[in-house]
């Protein structure tokens, strides 16, 4: 979905970020993306480097770190790993099941100089 | 999929209707504009044409810093802006989404006609060209402006930023959103609406809320379009409507037909719920009315 939107978002908070701290350059970035977020990790990473050039960030490396997707059973109660938005509860077996983690997208730290 | 999708071809198109006084600039951000600065019949905004951004030289030396920022944070905080200034005028919206061809505009028109005598309708109309939604919009009795996103795949939360004192809707009026023909992207764009609104229609497969959760789980309501057509197609409708669930178990379900009409009664009921809720004046119960029997 709509990387290269997320990847001139991720521009837009490093070049902020380079502004208000001073930097010249940004040599790394640091991302978080949760599994649910329906990111497509390699479409993102293609988008980022297009951004980036010409900016504070250009050449940069980007990591991306998963955070794992959890939700809670409306049947059961109880919070439980799941990989997608539609997966049942592997407690109980139903799709009642509100996603409470792994909808993150976010810029955790930038490596600079 | 969106990796091809460049965000730098956006234009406006404005609404044709009325004497509004033409003017040269447009506010950037909608609360510092008032009515009286919408643009020509063929205004247009060119996002391409901004200045790139600068920045300021500083210091070396390798270091890591914390940011803790979310990607969309800035589409964020311009959709939170969006609904302060929508909230301010008692202006209730829904952004409506779903593929290209589920009947979004017909339903949209049956919609309009059937509120004229109740209040105000406007309409954002996006689409990646033509204004041939926008027209049709218009005939239908309600003031439009196209925004055509080039090769975006989504409104965002800038675009109706903009829309808003171009259009200047009237307080206390209803403003529906027709997003972009398309079920992946609109779903992560907040655009200040007080709900999403997912068209499904019968003459597509059963199973899109698996194949596109995002969607049905951004969604408030889900609006199962062309039931008219049931009689000819092998469609499951309790199926879809499970599967929607699954993905979304408080989605609200209208089976409607902007052709005929069926169901529209439950839909309207809806809309005028939203209304009373968000008019200026109105006392604000806790939202989450729901639909009888939905």
């Amino acid at each position: 979905m709509h990387e290269m939107s997320l990847a001139e978002g991720i521009r837009g908070i490093v070049e902020a970020a380079a502004r208000d701290g001073g930097f010249s350059r940004v040599t790394r970035v640091v991302l978080e993306i949760g599994t649910l977020s329906a990111v497509e990790k390699d479409a993102l990473r293609f988008c980022f480097d297009a951004v980036m050039r010409g900016t504070v960030g250009d050449g940069a490396a980007v990591d991306m770190i998963d955070l794992p997707g959890a939700g809670w059973c409306m049947q059961c109660g109880r919070s439980v790993p799941i990989a997608a938005r539609f997966d049942a509860c592997p407690a109980c077996g139903s799709y009642q099941v509100q996603p409470t983690a792994g909808l993150e997208m976010r810029v955790r730290e930038l490596e600079v100089e | 999929m969106c990796t091809v999708c460049g965000c730098g071809e956006l234009q406006f198109r404005s609404v044709a209707d009325g004497a509004r006084a033409p003017s040269a600039t447009v506010g950037w951000r909608p609360a510092a504009v008032t009515a009286t600065e919408a643009p020509a019949a063929d205004a247009r905004l060119d996002f391409g044409s901004g200045p790139a951004r600068s920045h300021a030289p500083g210091l070396s030396q390798g270091q890591m810093v914390r940011i803790e920022q979310d990607i969309l944070g800035y589409n964020d905080r311009l959709a939170s802006a969006n609904r302060a200034w929508l909230a301010e005028r008692g202006i209730f919206t829904l952004n409506l989404v779903s593929s290209p061809g589920s009947g979004k505009t017909t339903l949209l028109c049956r919609t309009i006609r059937a509120l004229a005598d109740e209040c105000p309708v406007v309409v954002v109309e996006g689409d990646q060209q033509t204004e041939f939604d926008a027209e049709r919009i218009r005939a239908s009795g309600a003031r439009a402006l196209q925004i055509n996103t080039g090769k975006g795949c989504h409104l965002d939360a800038e675009m109706v930023g903009r829309a808003l004192p171009m259009l200047a809707p009237a307080d206390d009026s209803l403003l529906l959103i027709e997003n972009v023909g398309n079920l992946v992207c609109p779903a992560a764009f907040d655009l200040g609406e007080a709900h999403k609104v997912v068209i499904l229609s019968v003459t597509e497969g059963e199973d899109k809320p698996l194949k596109y959760p995002d969607m049905f789980a951004a969604a408030d309501l889900m609006l199962l379009n062309k039931v008219d057509l049931l009689p000819h197609l092998s469609f499951d409708v309790d199926k879809a409507e499970a599967f929607a669930r699954r993905v979304n178990p408080a989605l609200q379900i209208v089976r409607v037909s902007a052709i005929t009409g069926e169901g529209f009664e439950q839909w309207l009921a809806w809309v005028r719920q939203g209304r009373e809720r968000t008019a200026i004046g109105a006392a604000r119960p806790a939202d989450g009315a729901r639909i009888a029997g939905g």
